[in-house]
């Protein structure tokens, strides 16, 4: 659907990528022929801008290191500055099949955020032991605070629609995990429709997932205080910015 | 008490007073951070003067050595300033990180009118050496 792409903005949050930040892009460019390319250069410290810049994609460059959180509501209001009417986030490292997001924008129909879920049946990512049960546990969760099944919250792959882009740029949290967990909370609690898609993934170019019981612990109780507080909180104030 | 600690006392709530105050005339401290200093200067003043006092707001609270009183409020003091400048803190970053995101997009824009206007810029410098 060459028309919902015109009206798309894809975003890289990019830290240090410069290896696959330009494999990327030209595989979204190929992928989504029209798509608006945007990526944000996390504070890097390496080539990455200049990369993605040859690369054709635009390229915003923080000052600083503001986290996925600080560089996707970068992303949210330049896709709102120059009427752009979709926001899809694609993770830099490669790890995101840009083949997935016609399904997304699909999805974007009845729903104002879509999340592309690694477990749900496509692709063979997996995660074991104490880090998936503390997935599983915060998926339980967030399913009920969003109203749907969600299975993974935590994924890199989400599309939004108009509702959710103007109540992100305003909105998106900067904090640890505030990119995935409480901004879905502030996006359900905003009274967003929430849906999740399956989605492939690939191997991750860098890093590998942790397996320690002892990390696992440590990002669960991180997660959950993340939650809690995203819960706590006063909703968003949606007035202004979300009445279309 | 002797009277080298009654006037010590009193010498060190003046010292810590003047200091507030001098740095709130240079406006070196604002007047919101200094608040907490000045009550507490203030607080150690009036006991440094009148000891009796203090004797009698520990009865008061049911403080049974009236030092332990001195203690508690200082630690309430620091406890507070420290709260308060957390607060500062989160609000210094909530702004640098909107700055920060509105320079990134200044940037780019500024570079895509460069761009788009840097042909056009070539003609106009043609046009001045004919």
């Amino acid at each position: 659907m060459p028309a919902e792409f015109s009206s798309t903005l894809v975003v890289l949050p990019a830290l240090n990528e410069e290896e696959a930040i330009g494999a990327v892009i030209a595989e979204v460019l190929e992928t989504l022929p029209g798509v608006g390319c945007l990526v944000v250069d996390d504070g890097s410290s390496d080539a990455t801008a200049l990369v993605a810049a040859r690369a054709g994609a635009r390229v915003a460059q923080l000052p600083f290191n503001l986290g996925v959180g600080g560089a996707m509501r970068l992303g949210f209001k330049y896709a709102l500055e120059h009427g752009f009417d979709n926001v899809v986030q694609i993770d830099a490292d490669g790890q995101h099949d840009p083949r997935n997001v016609p399904r997304l924008l699909e999805a974007l129909d009845g729903a104002d955020l879509v999340i592309g879920a690694r477990f749900a049946g496509e692709g063979d990512y997996s995660v074991r032991g104490p880090r998936r049960w503390a997935m599983w546990f915060l998926a339980k969760i967030l399913s009920r605070t969003a109203g749907t099944t969600l299975t993974d919250t935590t994924s890199g792959l989400k599309a939004s629609g108009p509702k959710a882009v103007r109540l992100f740029a305003a909105h998106y949290p900067a904090e640890y995990l505030g990119d995935t967990i409480e901004a879905l909370v502030i996006a359900a609690r905003a009274g967003c429709v929430v849906r999740q898609v399956p989605a492939s993934m690939r191997v991750r170019q860098g890093g590998t997932p942790s397996h320690s019981p002892i990390k696992a612990a440590l990002y669960l109780g991180r997660a959950m205080v993340a939650l809690a507080f995203a819960l706590i909180r006063p909703p968003a104030a949606t007035g202004s910015e979300v009445t279309p | 008490m002797t009277l080298t600690s009654y006037i010590f006392g009193i010498c060190a709530a003046l010292l810590t007073l003047i200091v507030v105050i001098d740095m709130l005339r240079r406006r070196r401290l604002r007047e919101r951070h200094a608040v907490w200093w000045l009550i507490a200067g203030i607080l150690a003043l009036v006991v440094g003067i009148f000891p009796g006092l203090l004797e009698w707001a520990a009865k008061l609270v049911g403080v049974g050595l009236p030092v332990n009183l001195v203690f508690f409020v200082s630690i309430a003091v620091l406890f507070l300033v420290c709260i308060q400048h957390s607060t500062e803190l989160t609000k210094l970053e909530t702004q640098s990180r909107t700055l920060a995101e509105e320079v990134a997009l200044l940037d780019l824009r500024v570079r895509e009118l460069e761009a788009a206007t840097a042909p056009q810029q070539g003609e106009d410098v043609d046009g001045q050496s004919h």
